[in-house]
């Protein structure tokens, strides 16, 4: 965390350094089935950041022993492509890519009905191409849809965001200068029809005012980011129906 | 790649459901109420070849923290700060669940969060430790050892780093006309300098209740746990939801609100025991 | 000509009304409430709200007729792949209508990976794997034709009510079909050419299944192929 070229981070009009309000999220993007291989697959975009998702399974895993007799195991693996930060990224999983993956696997548990499919193997994996901040939490987004496009069964799609603190004030889905010259940082997703905070860390100071306020401005997103996911879900599903 | 736990203990239902029977009273277990953490122990200078060092007991949980210190390069955007890295093992004697082996998810989510909840709220005043301003600083090494799980291994080693940090000396040092810094570890006196102090709370969530504190077992029956990091202003820190299942939106508040009263027993019990010079 | 969607998407979490008929888990009570737990369609079919998936895994049931892949050769059985999460077994015992004798038997050369065979799911709990039996009529390895993959569930679409499309195509195109129920459509056809064209009207379905006025689609799809020689 440096200190780097001097960026307004919020200018007289109370605009962001890229014109966004403080409870403004960036352009995202949402694509489906990007992969044939896949059972599912999902490229999402949050402004800069871009992460893509694959489901495989479920399936029996190669190592017998990896079972649960009642329920489907998940399998997260979050990774950040050499190239996906401005320094190149020594490919080898990072101590935070292993935390992050063991949290965003935490996200997604309670959701994914693994019940239905004992002793098998569901495969999730995220890959981050691009990083501007809020790479975990567009993964999240990006899981739920990669998920649904493989038509594992989930109790409510879920979705992430990230909400920063910068300079005095909290700013809805940071992107990375902002996160890196901000006092805090607080990743949350969560399926909003089921009410479930599913992934929720704070990374730097906040009041407990400033925690619940935090909070309810990145769950108002998520659910602005789980009616995209809807949206996107249908048309794929729809697009069959237009005039070849 | 996180996989899901599949060695995990089973507890069985009948336990679980007694379990729930005594939060409906109000009680743990062993006694104590819902919102109660267990007998606290803090013994510090234990370790000799440490310049730290922390022995806390929470219950029978037991974890031992070692802080060293060693003359380092600083990093290159922070020239005028020493360097702190906290790490963590989940000690294979510790407990049957914990394998030989490089450290897994659990141990690196454990020394993330201490990490991180001393890191961003400055506890450790690492502009103090500056030997040669962009050349040499000390770094800080902080070892998180678990020596036995019963639950909770979040607060236990958060209070035996604080209480390691807050007792660790700064060695002495000469330098060499060439500019070598040469350590002298034997007599240290100079103590760290502290800003805050930081404690964790770990809060459970079973069935309905909040509890505090869980012990081995209410963490495997536990939907999730939710660690809060304050500083001796009961500013939040940190925080981390861990675990499996799915917060609901109305339990953070009340989390926050049961974390803060517990924070502050925390705090008195760190206090009491640094004041007693142990 | 404008194709139009028979009923409304539904996507995962939506809530469904309670009489809505739908098969679990792709529809589940979550505290007191219906949902969708996949991507489907609701639709009425006579009087009836039904939801139906677009989207799932194939789980086997016993009495289900599979097409299944032999993937590698055991002891005394066959491992199968039925393109379900649960890999398949096929003894040999069953395929040979009597005890396996291995100083007799070689396995290899009834059936070998990358055989295909079509055999009913005869046991089945998610306890452990399907196991498959080949005694019957029409069940054993495939010889001839070519087998499809279409998603699961798009194969009641390749039936067609009352078995309308499958006997559409097979008229028009002199082919043979047998959807199975796993995803995968057995063809057999009297040439190569009529082959691509079945296959591409199989591939047409899966892309559609869920729009109005399919069939006579696929039909016009088919004639004029097959008249202009592909």
């Amino acid at each position: 965390m440096g200190h780097k070229a001097k960026v307004t981070l919020i200018d007289e009009r109370g605009l962001r350094h890229d014109g966004r309000r403080f409870d403004e999220l960036r352009p995202i993007s949402m694509q489906i089935g990007v992969l044939a291989n896949a059972s599912g697959s999902a490229l999402v975009e949050y402004g800069r950041t871009k992460v893509l998702a694959a489901v495989y399974g479920p399936r029996e895993p190669s190592q017998k022993f990896m079972v649960l007799p009642d329920r489907a195991i998940l399998r997260v693996r979050y990774h950040m492509a050499p190239f996906s930060t401005s320094e190149r990224k020594n490919p080898a999983p990072s101590r935070r890519e292993i935390e992050l993956s063991k949290v965003i696997r935490e996200a997604l548990e309670d959701i994914v009905l693994s019940s239905e499919y004992p002793r098998t193997v569901i495969d999730i994996f995220i890959e981050v191409l691009q990083a501007d901040g809020g790479t975990r939490v567009a993964g999240v987004t990006a899981a739920s849809l990669a998920l649904a496009d493989a038509g594992v069964p989930m109790k409510g799609l879920v979705a992430g965001v990230a909400v920063g603190k910068v300079g005095g004030v909290l700013l809805l889905d940071v992107d990375e200068i902002e996160d890196s010259m901000g006092e805090a940082d607080m990743p949350v997703a969560g399926a909003p029809d089921l009410g479930l905070v599913t992934l929720f860390q704070l990374n730097g100071v906040l009041s407990e005012e400033e925690v619940e306020r935090g909070f309810s401005m990145a769950w108002k997103a998520i659910e602005k980011i789980v009616a995209m996911e809807k949206e996107v879900l249908r048309k794929k599903f729809e697009a069959a129906g237009e005039e070849v | 790649m996180s996989v899901t736990p599949f060695k995990l203990p089973v507890v069985p239902h009948i336990r679980r459901q007694a379990y729930i029977s005594l939060y409906e009273k109000g009680l743990r277990a062993d006694g104590r109420g819902i919102h109660e953490p267990r007998s606290i122990d803090v013994k510090t200078g234990v370790l000799e070849k440490a310049e730290g060092s922390a022995h806390v007991s929470l219950g029978s949980t037991q974890v031992l923290v070692g802080v060293k210190i060693e003359v380092a390069q600083p990093f290159r955007d922070a020239p005028d700060q020493g360097v702190l890295v906290v790490h963590a093992e989940n000690v294979p004697l510790a407990s049957p669940i914990f394998e030989p082996g490089p450290p897994d998810e659990n141990a690196i989510e454990l020394a993330r969060v201490v990490d991180r909840s001393l890191r961003e709220v400055k506890a450790v005043d690492l502009e103090s430790l500056v030997i040669r301003v962009g050349e040499k600083v000390w770094n800080l090494w902080i070892d998180i050892y678990v020596l036995d799980h019963d639950g909770n291994l979040f607060d236990a080693s958060m209070l035996a780093t604080m209480a390691a940090l807050a007792t660790t000396k700064i060695p002495d040092y000469e330098e060499t006309e060439v500019g070598e810094i040469l350590v002298r570890r034997e007599g240290a006196s100079k103590p760290l300098k502290i800003n805050h102090k930081v404690v964790t709370v770990t809060i459970a969530k079973i069935a309905d209740f909040l509890i505090v504190d869980p012990t081995f077992e209410e963490e495997v029956i536990a939907d999730y746990r939710l660690v809060l990091s304050f500083d001796e202003n009961l500013r939040i820190v940190g925080a981390q939801k861990t675990g499996e299942g799915g917060m609901k939106v109305e339990e953070l508040k009340e989390a926050i609100r049961i974390g803060k009263n517990t924070a502050l027993t925390y705090f008195k019990i760190l206090n009491q025991k640094l004041a007693q010079g142990v | 000509m404008v194709k139009t969607i028979h009923g409304t998407i539904v996507v995962p979490g939506e809530r469904l009304d309670s009489r809505v008929e739908g098969k679990h888990p792709y529809t589940l009570e979550v505290g007191g409430a219906k949902i969708a737990t996949v991507v489907g369609l609701l639709s009425r079919r006579d009087d009836k709200h039904v939801f139906i998936n677009i989207k799932g895994v194939y789980v086997p049931e016993v009495g289900h007729v599979v097409i299944g892949l032999i993937e590698s050769i055991g002891v005394t059985s066959w491992h199968v792949d039925i393109n379900a999460p649960y890999q398949a077994i096929l003894s040999a015992q069953d395929f040979l209508g009597r005890p396996f004798n291995p100083a007799v038997d070689d396995l290899a050369r009834y059936l070998r990976p990358g055989d295909y065979i079509k055999a009913r799911v005869t046991l089945f709990d998610k306890t452990r794997n399907p196991v498959l039996s080949v005694q019957g009529e029409g069940l054993g390895r495939i010889v001839n034709g070519l087998v499809v993959d279409i998603s699961p569930s798009k194969i009641a679409r390749v039936i067609g009510k009352r078995r309308s499309m499958a006997n559409m195509i097979e008229e028009k195109t002199g082919c043979t079909l047998f959807p199975a129920v796993n995803g995968r459509v057995h063809i057999e056809c009297p040439n190569r050419e009529l082959e691509m064209i079945a296959v591409m009207a199989l591939k047409v379905i899966e892309a559609e299944a869920h729009t109005v006025g399919l069939t006579e689609r696929v039909a016009r799809f088919i004639e004029e192929r097959v008249g202009r020689g592909v």
